[in-house]
């Protein structure tokens, strides 16, 4: 028997757990690159692993006990890797940035995950040492149950979600409001054109180093709020295929609007749990025989199933959910 | 009977008709300056000054290098070598944004009307030293909400006089060419420049707009505005420019009030061929009818 209520507990669970909070923020940050300034970022989870390996590598290395610090560690560890990005490749035409970032994501993992740093990085095992002084500050009991209709969590995890919400509303509230003044007026009208920006007398250079920033620091937030969320940091968590799982939901939300990195991660992780479950249950009650597929496989028809659904979606809704029909036409012309 | 175009004209009407030559009251002057692609020289000129307050057109034939001349002037494309002094400034090696700041404001052939971003956001973009552009202040609408609406009203105030504050809430990539073009000149208003370089202003824009677009080129003069133009279409030189500025392969070839250049000879010559009015003398005429019959019999 397939169990429906088991289904929709975990899809709504997932909905909202800390992964989704993560992914919210990293997809805002490709927002502010892509939506708004037309920064073409493909290693958005780079900026993820600056921002966990910097709050992580504050407790082990450094060996502070204080949150606040790390916290200002991993985002100047995600601005530091946007000025390396930018400062070079700013000046050139948007693809140059497009490779780099790609590739600067891939050196992060790489060199976090090398032998020879085992001794601070922790090699390919990661951090899992660093949690105390975070868990510490939780008003939660960390081992107690809390639930609330279909959503229930333990007290370590409760703590995580709740702070990421708070960070997700500030962070819509900012990117609104800085997309709603004349700064953001200067950054739309660069990813419009360059040229005719710098003709009226913006400093595009700056402007767009500003945005890589910006983003990047999203990025460094969700790095953070998986280490959190996780209590450990894997470096190869942090590989290349996870920026375009970030890429898709913003997509799916709609390039270049407020809210859809929200929606898009919050829906992306209803939809990939419930055809997981689904797909488990389905085979573990034997209407589709092991011979066909094992449940083990069934991670891998996820992304299969959400790769359809995004072609779907490009060929009937390229706008995504949010996006506006009016401003995709534009672009033909 | 002195009419506008005359009085305006007055301080260039003794000058003499020769490149370089120099204005009373310059506000651009361009001192050797050079720029090569590869072997290809494209810009070489000497000397130039450009007179304030009055319409100076620069024209030539196709690949003259006109629009590299400006891209060098309004800091897109940096020379070799050469000098340029802005209103008393030297401004070699400017950024363009610099330059812009400082009051020149080019716009392009191609227009360059920023698509998605609403008629009025193109327009409010323009305004210089806007506090909310910075990041930190952007933050706070109250350090420039009051700036944002005057920057409105005097953009509203435009669109105005420009007609087109029927469009003010669409998008400008829904306008067509000719009213993009008006839009890029009204916003470049925007910026309160002192000298607007204008590339091509008339190109491919239909004839019933091209009136209105001139009409507003010669309100800039009026409004103290000194303006400097790229055209091919010589009824819009005569028109509205009081002094022209001939440029053929890079160098500048001939300088002078717009009825001059009709008469010139180096004008004449850039445009059609150094020999195109002598007549073929009889052994050159022989030669020619030779060689067309080899060639027939060939085939």
């Amino acid at each position: 028997m397939i169990d429906w209520g088991f289904i929709f507990n975990q899809s709504l669970t997932q909905a909202i757990d800390f992964n989704a909070i993560a992914f919210v923020l990293a997809a805002m940050g490709i927002n502010v690159h892509f939506g708004y300034a037309g920064l073409l970022n493909f290693g958005q989870i780079g900026f993820v692993a600056m921002g966990a390996y910097g709050f992580g590598l504050t407790f082990t290395l450094l060996g502070s006990n204080s949150v606040l610090l790390a916290v200002a560690v991993g985002i100047g560890f995600s601005v530091i890797f946007a000025l390396l990005l930018g400062i070079p490749t700013l000046r050139l035409r948007a693809d140059y940035l497009a490779i780099v970032t790609i590739a600067a994501a891939e050196i992060v993992r790489l060199v976090a995950r090398s032998t020879p740093l085992r001794d601070i990085t922790g090699g390919a095992e990661g951090l899992n040492q660093f949690i105390g002084p975070f868990r510490d500050l939780n008003p939660f009991n960390a081992g107690s149950v809390y639930g609330f209709g279909p959503w229930s969590y333990r007290g370590s995890q409760l703590f995580v979600i709740i702070i990421g919400w708070i960070l997700v509303a500030l962070v819509v509230l900012l990117i609104r409001q800085l997309m709603n003044s004349p700064w953001g007026r200067v950054v739309k009208a660069i990813r419009e054109d360059e040229d005719a920006a710098r003709a009226l007398g913006k400093n595009a250079y700056w402007y767009k180093l500003q945005a890589l920033i910006l983003g990047g620091v999203l990025g460094g937030l969700a790095g953070m709020i998986l280490a959190a969320g996780n209590a450990a940091i894997q470096p190869d968590f942090f590989s290349a295929p996870q920026t375009f799982l970030f890429w898709l939901v913003l997509i799916l939300g709609g390039v270049g609007k407020v809210w859809s990195p929200v929606v898009g991660a919050v829906l992306y992780w209803v939809i990939i749990t419930f055809i997981r479950n689904l797909g488990r249950q389905l085979v573990s009650a034997g209407y589709v025989p092991t011979t066909v597929i094992d449940t083990s496989q069934i991670d891998q028809i996820q992304f299969w199933i959400v790769g359809l659904a995004l072609a779907l979606l490009m060929v009937f809704r390229p706008q995504g959910i949010f996006g506006s029909k009016e401003e995709m036409a534009l672009d033909a012309r | 009977m002195l009419d506008d175009a005359t009085t305006t004209d007055q301080p260039l009407s003794r000058l003499p008709w020769e490149p370089g030559v120099s204005k009373p009251d310059p506000i651009l002057v361009v001192d050797g300056m050079r720029r090569a692609f590869g072997g290809l020289v494209a810009v070489d000129v000497d000397h130039l000054e450009v007179q304030r307050g009055v319409i100076t057109a620069l024209i030539g034939p196709n690949g003259a290098g006109k629009t590299t001349f400006f891209n060098l002037l309004t800091g897109f494309d940096s020379p070799d070598r050469g000098h340029v002094v802005f209103d008393g400034d030297t401004i070699d090696k400017a950024n363009p944004h610099n330059l812009a700041q400082r009051g020149m404001v080019r716009t392009f052939q191609l227009t360059k009307a920023l698509t998605k971003l609403p008629v009025i956001e193109n327009m409010k973009l323009g305004a210089k030293n806007q506090a909310g552009e910075r990041f930190f202040k952007a933050l706070f609408t109250p350090l420039w909400g009051k700036q944002e609406s005057e920057i409105e009203q005097r953009a509203d105030e435009l669109l105005t006089r420009f007609k087109m504050d029927h469009m003010r809430d669409e998008y400008a990539g829904t306008l067509s060419g000719g009213q993009r073009k008006l839009l890029e000149m009204a916003r470049s208003l925007m910026a309160e420049p002192r000298l607007v370089m204008l590339d091509e202003p008339m190109a491919g824009v239909n004839p019933a707009l091209t009136q209105s677009l001139l009409e507003h080129v010669k309100n800039l003069r009026e409004a103290g505005i000194t303006v400097m133009f790229v055209e091919h279409d010589m009824d819009v030189v005569r028109d509205i420019s009081d002094w022209v500025v001939v440029m053929a392969e890079g160098r500048i070839i001939a300088e002078g009030p717009p009825e001059s250049i009709g008469q010139n000879k180096a004008v004449i010559d850039a445009y059609l061929g150094v020999h195109h009015d002598a007549a073929l003398d009889l052994e050159e005429e022989e030669a020619r009818l030779a060689e067309a019959q080899r060639s027939e019999e060939e085939e």
